[in-house]
């Protein structure tokens, strides 16, 4: 397999708090890659410096072999790398349409079209039809994206970040908030897209069936540093996982 | 045309021409003075559309929009004065240029700050404005402002000069303003439904995840500072001939607390909201101001009961109303 995204030694602290305490990050390409840890163990913060929501103190990002530590949000954008938040993030008063097509606009450099309707373009409304397609949400087109029911928000949250059509697709908690049942359906959606679409995905999930279910490889943080790095078999035997799900500090 | 099979929008366009259709023909049954009124009422709706694309459409409330009506009032003025001017045309073609440099400055100031910051230094700059048209009397007549003359029209094809000039150019200039916010209007329509018009409300709703689907917020904000600008300009550029003298009061801050005004009343979330609380607005005032020395206090009692009784203008009623109608006329 091929490396496609690397952080080397990887540094951020808030305060006395180390949220990243020199994290060394191998994705590789093709992958569908759950990182896991209590709250507080610093996976949204690597998050975060990945995608140039937060700067690090220290250490680097290279993806795809090149240094992107300095780059920012919309450079990162280009060169492939997409998320979703942990908190549903849409444009609550646009429909469900505007909302995918803008990913589509933006990727394509047309976000910027000013003396034509966003309507009238063929191609956009193709792929923006496709995408919604693809996550169940084709019924729901015309409707505005602040009026859908909570399930249905956090497919088009992944919907939004996919149609960027990215090569890395973080997905913060994908099934927060909603019910087991929808659940299920919500990470066979996603699992089935981003598959199909060989996008390499990295998940932060709390829900460790849907963990185990669904994960490629599965990274474990705590306190800001790497625990546990292996298959969903290798953690399920670890032992100093298991104490920290259980709630035990590993000093215990 | 795809446009002309889908439903919805063939019905927007027969209101849309239902409704030029009554305003083409309504100086035929009221006199000047009401033309001139709903002149006025055309111009401020200009303005408004101009204001509504921060506001509605960007969520940037702007202060200090008087300083670009004011912009576009004194650039007339000016060339009119020192150029010795006189045709409206030239009048548009070069005052929207310099209104749009200087929106653009402007903008390049604010944009990078959101929330109450930008609505203090809309202000900030425009009372700079005001300030500079009060104090630099012997550039800009001072408190006693700058007379404009009656501009030609259609490239001096159309003067107006000896008896009933005045009824003349009042009748002849709502067509003009007439024709120039048809025009506004189509094209504040195709810049909202646009990519562009789509990514603003992007910015407006979610300023985070805009940014994370690659769009560069401040350019974005930048370039609805200048077309708002722009606008609100070019309606200063149309309103000083018709009102034959600018003065500083135009760059004042109550003047900005009016298109405010216009906006809220008409409703901020609707594209017609801005149009129709600009005439609103100018009849409310006018009628006010004409029938108590109080009119001060009775629109602030209407700005009042707007925010609590109908938050979303008069559109935004009418449509919730339209709506309910519809709702219980399903089986």
């Amino acid at each position: 397999m091929t490396v496609l995204l690397q952080t080397v030694d990887l540094r951020k602290q808030f305060g006395e708090t180390k949220a990243c305490d020199g994290v060394n990050f191998v994705v590789q390409k093709g992958e569908f890659l759950s990182l896991v840890g209590s709250n507080g163990a610093g996976k949204t913060s690597l998050v975060n410096l990945i995608s140039a929501h937060l700067q690090p103190d220290s250490g680097q990002i290279l993806f795809g072999g090149k240094d992107i530590t300095f780059m920012t949000v919309s450079e990162r954008i280009k060169v492939g790398i997409a998320r979703s938040f942990q908190i549903v993030n849409l444009f609550d008063g646009l429909s469900v349409f505007d909302n995918v097509s803008l990913s589509v606009f933006s990727r394509d450099g047309k976000a910027a079209k000013i003396t034509s309707l966003a309507e009238h373009d063929d191609d956009v409304r193709r792929e923006t039809l496709e995408v919604l397609g693809q996550f169940g949400l084709r019924e729901k087109t015309a409707v505005l994206a602040g009026g859908l029911a909570q399930g249905e928000r956090k497919l088009l949250d992944v919907a939004v970040a996919y149609a960027l059509r990215p090569k890395l697709l973080f997905l913060d908690e994908p099934t927060s908030g909603v019910s087991t049942h929808e659940k299920a359906q919500i990470m066979d959606t996603v699992s089935s897209v981003v598959r199909a679409g060989t996008v390499t995905a990295v998940v932060i999930e709390h829900d460790m069936d849907v963990v185990f279910r669904y994960s490629d490889r599965i990274v474990m943080m705590h306190e800001g540093a790497f625990l546990a790095d292996g298959t969903p078999e290798q953690i399920k035997a670890n032992k100093d996982v298991a104490n920290i799900l259980l709630g035990a500090s590993l000093s215990d | 045309m795809r446009w002309l099979r889908d439903r919805s929008k063939l019905q927007l366009a027969a209101a849309a021409a239902a409704a030029l259709a009554v305003l083409v023909l309504l100086p035929l049954f009221i006199g000047v003075y009401q033309t001139q009124l709903l002149t006025y009422g055309l111009i401020a709706a200009i303005a408004a559309l101009g204001f509504n694309l921060l506001l509605g459409y960007t969520g940037l409330l702007s202060f200090g929009h008087s300083a670009f009506f004011g912009i576009g009032a004194y650039s007339v003025a000016f060339l009119a004065r020192d150029a010795g001017i006189r045709s409206m045309e030239l009048f548009i073609l070069v005052g929207l240029p310099i209104s749009a440099l200087l929106s653009a400055l402007f903008g390049y100031i604010c944009v990078r700050h959101t929330r109450i910051f930008f609505g203090i230094l809309t202000l900030a700059l425009s009372q700079v404005l005001y300030s500079l048209a009060y104090k630099l009397f012997w550039v800009t007549g001072g408190s006693d402002g700058l007379r404009v003359p009656r501009p030609t029209l259609l490239a001096g094809l159309v003067s107006f000069s000896g008896s009933g000039s005045y009824q003349r150019f009042v009748d002849a200039y709502y067509y003009y303003v007439l024709a120039m916010f048809a025009v506004c209007v189509v094209v504040m329509w195709v810049i909202v439904h646009s990519p562009f018009g789509k990514s603003l409300q992007a910015i407006r709703d979610n300023e985070v995840r805009a940014a994370f689907l690659g769009l560069r917020i401040s350019r974005f904000r930048w370039v609805a500072f200048l077309i708002s600008g722009t606008f609100t300009s070019l309606a200063g550029i149309l309103w000083v001939p018709l009102n034959g003298l600018t003065t500083p009061e135009v760059l004042y801050w109550p003047f900005s607390g009016e298109i405010v005004f216009t906006a809220l009343l008409g409703g901020f979330r609707n594209f017609s909201g801005p149009i129709i609380g600009g005439i609103v607005f100018t009849y409310l005032k006018t009628y006010a101001v004409a029938t108590t020395e109080y009119w001060q206090l009775l629109l602030g009692v209407v700005l009042v009961l707007l925010i609590l009784v109908l938050p979303t203008g008069i559109v935004g009623a009418v449509s919730k109303l339209v709506d309910k109608l519809k709702a219980k006329g399903k089986p």
